[in-house]
């Protein structure tokens, strides 16, 4: 498949000139919040916040599960990995991530057993090999990767895979925007809305951001020409006092997004209260195991009670992922915060605010 | 995080498996979440998991429509939606 078309430079100078003069004809200053981490790398690789005109501003808002996961989330995976017996497995982005004492990386480095894999399907695979072990995967993630999570569970279920659990943090989109488009600090006029996600639950959940609350949103591929694309039907929704949710995406969303994929969620998940960095507890907006799987639940198996959580001190974390902070504008940033000595998640994880502004431009650095 | 990326089915395998291309890389991937997947389409590839079968014709009508944006963006009445 030829995909070289959305890097086009062409299309995308063209895009920026349509972008401009939609952006002149509105004439006013306009805030849009990308919220999901590939985006946010996205737009600052592709040095996409330079062509923007004047009066349009990107902000990266709460899209990279990794910096959104609660300390007190962290720090169970922690005390999980300190059991023992147990293996704790986990995407990459999660190692070196602070939890309130600690990290996976420390808990490695002082020597429990914590490896990193590329899918729940390689956990299962070491728990197959690991009988006398208790493997558990720490899910971190949005739509788009808890139904891989719910369809690991239904095949350590199908293959009589005893010693194999999960450690759900997963997070759920669409009414964290709410949150969001509903905050006076920030006050976004437009959202991108998330590629991925969307592929699994489609365009309809995002509806009420358009009709409660008025609030324009385009679902967004990840090409820099995806990227545009997705500004400019923002900025024309704008322009034509029109709020819809709109797919631009189209060669990876469907309107109905997955359904096999959905049932598979609503079959091992159910909606529980999430507490998101920097914005709180929301309600629903968390997924936990449905009590008829608790033998594939990592807390229900094995119980674990870490120290009360603390936030780590001088982090504007939650700040930058409301958009209410940009990142240099922390003075951690560049200084004692950097990718390769990260105090807090935005610059830990490569998808996070801090990271992205870091490696890809010249802020914070003298 | 939610990185994903398109590859080519090449073969359906066993226990709802299949190997694929991902640019000139041979990779196992589940279907259990395309069960319809043939060999030959494109999935989306997310953390060894098909999350979508991708439409290339979509691909290729929204660059057509994106290539001429620069005489419809005086335009006012074309859409990118249905792209």
């Amino acid at each position: 498949m030829d995909l070289s078309g959305f890097r086009d430079p062409v299309i995308a100078r063209g895009l920026i000139e349509a972008i401009d003069t939609t952006a002149a004809k509105l004439g006013r200053p306009v805030k849009i919040m990308e919220v999901c981490g590939t985006h946010t790398v996205a737009i600052a690789k592709n040095g996409l916040r330079a062509v923007m005109p004047e009066n349009v501003t990107l902000l990266s808002g709460p899209g990279c599960p990794v910096c959104v996961t609660a300390n007190e989330d962290i720090d169970i995976a922690i005390e999980l990995a300190r059991q023992p017996g147990v293996i704790v497995t986990s995407f990459g982005d999660m190692m070196k991530v602070p939890g309130s004492y600690s990290s996976l990386a420390k808990e490695k480095a002082d020597g429990r057993d914590v490896r990193i894999v590329y899918s729940p399907l390689d956990a299962l695979a070491l728990a197959e090999r690991e009988p006398d072990r208790q493997v558990v995967f720490v899910a971190v993630g949005f739509e788009t990767t808890v139904p891989l999570i719910a369809a690991a569970i239904l095949r350590a279920q199908a293959a009589g895979i005893e010693n194999f659990s999960i450690f759900s943090a997963h997070k759920t989109v669409p009414k964290a925007l709410a949150a969001l488009a509903d905050d006076p600090d920030v006050q976004i006029d437009a959202f991108i809305l998330p590629g991925h996600v969307s592929t699994i639950i489609g365009s309809e959940p995002y509806r009420f951001l358009a009709e409660q609350f008025g609030t324009p949103g385009v679902i967004t591929g990840f090409e820099p020409v995806d990227v545009l694309q997705g500004v400019y039907m923002l900025l024309k929704q704008l322009e034509e006092g029109r709020a819809e949710i709109e797919i631009g995406y189209h060669r990876g969303v469907m309107p109905e997004g997955n359904p096999t994929a959905k049932a598979l969620v609503e079959q091992v998940f159910e909606p529980i209260d999430a507490d998101w960095r920097g914005i709180g507890v929301i309600p629903g907006t968390g997924l936990g195991i449905r009590p008829e799987f608790d033998h594939y639940n990592a807390i229900k198996r094995i119980p674990v009670s870490p120290p009360p959580p603390k936030e780590i001190k001088g982090c504007q974390c939650g700040e930058v992922l409301r958009g209410i902070t940009l990142p240099f504008q922390c003075k951690l940033f560049g200084k004692g915060c950097t990718p390769e000595h990260p105090i807090g998640p935005c610059m830990v994880s490569s998808e996070g605010s801090c990271a992205a502004y870091y490696r890809f431009t010249d802020y914070g650095r003298s | 995080m939610c990185l994903a990326i398109p590859a080519r089915v090449v073969t359906i395998e066993e226990g709802r498996m299949a190997s694929v291309d991902i640019m000139g890389v041979t990779r196992k991937v589940s279907l259990d979440l395309t069960p319809e997947a043939t060999e030959g389409d494109f999935v989306l590839v997310h953390a060894g998991f098909a999350l979508q079968i991708v439409d290339e014709q979509y691909a290729n009508e929204t660059l057509e429509i994106l290539r001429s944006i620069p005489d419809f963006a005086e335009d006012e009445g074309i859409a990118l939606e249905g792209a």
